[in-house]
Parts: C-alpha cells; sequence; structure tokens
C-alpha cells in the first residue's frame, strides 16, 4: 500500500474540495466539506482497494490522513 | 404438489412530495446536485399529518384489489409489516380486516420489521400457504418513517419516504413462484438502528429528551429515529455478500443464472457499493427510489412492481432485504413464462 495512491483515492472521495490540498498531514475533518457521506465514500474506497473495514470511531481517533492510513496498514 | 406464488402488488404513494429543492432550501450546505448524485433520490412522498400506516395501507390494498379484480373474501390471511403501527394495541392487520370487508374467518397479524420485510412477509406467507393454513395472503407493508425523523436530521430525512405495499400471495399460479430462503439476524445492532421511546421501556412523555448532534451535525433526539449511517454501512457491506451467496447456493444457481437482482433500495449508493462488491452487472441490477427514497419495508414491492410493468421478470430473479434489527433475507422467485 502506498502512501500516494492512498491519499490520490481519499482526495477522489470530495467533490468540492481541490485535490492538491489535500495531503498525509491534513486534518481530514477540518475540511468545509467533510460530511457523513463522505466517511462513508471514505469507508467503501478503503473495502474496495484494500479490503479493509474501518469504523465511525477510526475517524473520531484519527486526525490526519496519516492517520487512517496507519490504521489501515495495522489491518491489512 | 402445493407451491406458492407472488400473484399480484400494487402500492401506494402519499400525496405530498418533499423535493432535494425543498431540502436544499433549509440546509444550504447541502447542494440538489449532491443530494440526488450521491443518494440516487430526486422525490420522496410524505405521510399527510392525519395519514397513518393504517391508511396508507387500506389504500395500496384498494388499488390491488380494484387493479387485478380481486375480490376482499377471497383472502383468507392477512399478514401486515410495519414499524410505525397507528397504536401500540390492537394489531393494525385486524383494523385493515374490517376495513376492507375480508371475512371474519380469516387470520390476521402484525409483523414488526424494517428493509427485510416484505422478504420475511414472504417467507410466512410461503409456510402459510405449504402448511395448509391458507390459501390466499394479503400481505402488506406500510411505514410512516417521516414521523420519527427530526425535522433538522439532514440524513434522515433526505433518505426516507413513506409508502404502503400490498400484494396478493397465491396458493393458485401466478406472476412468480417463490423458491427457497435464506434468513439472518444480529440483534447486537440493534442499537444503530432504533426509535428509542414510545415503547413502553421508555415513554415518550418523559421530560428532558433533549436533542444531540451527532459527530456529523445531524441531530436527533431519543423520541426520533436515529441511525448510525457508517455503522449501517459496515453491517451492510459485510452481511450482504454473504446472503447473496446463501441464497444461490440453497436454491442450487450460479449468480450467472439470475436474470435480474433487487435489493432494498437502501440509496443509490450503498446499492452501488453492494453490487460491485457482489460483482453483478449494472444491466443485471434494478433501481427504483428516484421518485420515492429509501420506503423500508415497502422497497422491493415497489421496485418489483416496476419491474414487473418493465417485463424484466424473467427466469430467476433474487430478492434481498437487510437493515434494522439486524435483519436480513433472500429468496429467489422464478418467472412463470
Amino acid at each position: 500500500m502506498k502512501e500516494n495512491d492512498f491519499v490520490k483515492n481519499f482526495a477522489l472521495q470530495f467533490d468540492e474540495t481541490d485535490p492538491e490540498s489535500i495531503s498525509l498531514s491534513t486534518n481530514f475533518k477540518d475540511l468545509e466539506e467533510w460530511s457523513s457521506l463522505v466517511a462513508l465514500s471514505v469507508m467503501a474506497m478503503v473495502d474496495e482497494e484494500y479490503g479493509v473495514r474501518i469504523t465511525a470511531d477510526d475517524f473520531k481517533n484519527s486526525s490526519t490522513l496519516a492517520d487512517v492510513f496507519e490504521t489501515i496498514k495495522k489491518r491489512l | 404438489m402445493i407451491k406458492a406464488y407472488i400473484k399480484a402488488i400494487s402500492y401506494y404513494l402519499p400525496e405530498k412530495v418533499l423535493t432535494n429543492e425543498s431540502i436544499n432550501s433549509d440546509f444550504p450546505e447541502w447542494s440538489v446536485d449532491k443530494i440526488s448524485s450521491k443518494t440516487g433520490i430526486f422525490n420522496r412522498h410524505i405521510a399527510a399529518e392525519n395519514e397513518f400506516s393504517s391508511d396508507m395501507a387500506l389504500k395500496a390494498a384498494n388499488i390491488l384489489f380494484t387493479d387485478h379484480q380481486i375480490k376482499p373474501s377471497s383472502i383468507d390471511f392477512i399478514l401486515l409489516c410495519t414499524q410505525s403501527p397507528d397504536y401500540l394495541l390492537p394489531t393494525t392487520a385486524c383494523i385493515l380486516q374490517d376495513k376492507l370487508g375480508i371475512p371474519t374467518n380469516a387470520g390476521a397479524l402484525d409483523f414488526n420489521l424494517g428493509c427485510s420485510g416484505y422478504i420475511y412477509g414472504l417467507a410466512l406467507a410461503k409456510g402459510l400457504i405449504y402448511g395448509g393454513i391458507a390459501k390466499n395472503v394479503l400481505l402488506i407493508t406500510s411505514e410512516t418513517y417521516s414521523k420519527f425523523i427530526h425535522p433538522q436530521d439532514k440524513s434522515n430525512k433526505t433518505i426516507f419516504g413513506d409508502a404502503a405495499s400490498a400484494s396478493l400471495i397465491s396458493a393458485d399460479e401466478g406472476i412468480a413462484e417463490i423458491l427457497d430462503f435464506e434468513l439472518g439476524t444480529d440483534g447486537q445492532g440493534a442499537e444503530n438502528l432504533i426509535v428509542k421511546r414510545g415503547g413502553v421501556r421508555y415513554d415518550k412523555s418523559i421530560l428532558g429528551v433533549s436533542d444531540k448532534k451527532d459527530d456529523f451535525g445531524n441531530i436527533t433526539n431519543e423520541n426520533n429515529l436515529y441511525m448510525n449511517g457508517t455503522e449501517i454501512f459496515n453491517f451492510t457491506s459485510s452481511a450482504v455478500p454473504s446472503l447473496i451467496e446463501e441464497v444461490l447456493k440453497k436454491n442450487k444457481l450460479l449468480k450467472e443464472d439470475v436474470e435480474l437482482f433487487i435489493f432494498h433500495q437502501a440509496n443509490k449508493y450503498m446499492l452501488n457499493h453492494l453490487r460491485k462488491k457482489i460483482k453483478i452487472n449494472e444491466d443485471d441490477f434494478y433501481y427504483f427510489l428516484e421518485d420515492c427514497g429509501n420506503t423500508v419495508s415497502s422497497t422491493i414491492p415497489i421496485a418489483l412492481a416496476n419491474a414487473i410493468k418493465d417485463k424484466r421478470i424473467k427466469n430467476n430473479v433474487l430478492l434481498a432485504g437487510f437493515g434494522v434489527g439486524y435483519s436480513w433475507g433472500g429468496c429467489i422467485i422464478k418467472a412463470i413464462e
């Protein structure tokens, strides 16, 4: 699992946010567009791309994309 | 040899329509385009203030009787699925027996299930027919979730619509034969989709039940419908693929033998995810939610009624419902050519 691909896949779940503005250190919950639907999109993407299940609590316990990346890595 | 068939299906949608434009005017951050592209829903129908589950059930049944020339006197059992009954007691199905003029020697009962309800209804009806207990079962689904939803709960308001359906399940040959079922239950998920107050354990009249905001800004309180969307997503995503596999196995079929898959119409986003995960061709997967939204136990009969109208019911059709409980179920129906 590559960091770059993960960031790109994560950014793809947003419609209005500029993908260039999203990086591993982004506090995703502070993004204006972050919503329950984007959260579901990310969960679906992680399931489809990595075969890993993440939960709402994982988002709650994460601040940055890097935190989510680490959670997924642990479950691979 | 006894068999059970779906003989006719009709449905009723309330007159009042809630559009994406109207949702957008209450929640400006929720754009019309975004609502429709993510959920696949453009309109939902909402029961009138003085319109309740029994009223909608009555209308659906009357449409069924008129459109398919069915005599109320031919019905010998009423099964009614609802989670928003008019009363704690008596049973809604008993009220319907009287209002529809169904003979007093008919059996009638309500059962409380949500999105899996139609599948369970088919299973119960088939059991009654195979057991020689009934010949013509009136299976009704009727739900007014809108009355449970907090006015500021953007997510649930967007997804759910009210509706009722009526099906005739009969020992006489009809549109499709009801084949084998796979059912499942996991009460561990009870808290994730719940209306906590209004039953006997937690009285609705208790004061001090205050509004709470979830992680994503949706407002609800214990008197209202609460849905933990992310947990429901994870449940569905893990339970439904194996459900489909088991339904196929029980019916000794391969995925390729199924002409059409009709799932509970939760929302387009969830359906697409499931379809991709199970690897079903888009052409073999039925969508019907644009103008009614997620109508809980009525989504499958509404979709089925439209698939019949579109002449899409050929050979084997797989039906699958899943949701509140957690509860899930699936079956194959085989079209009578």
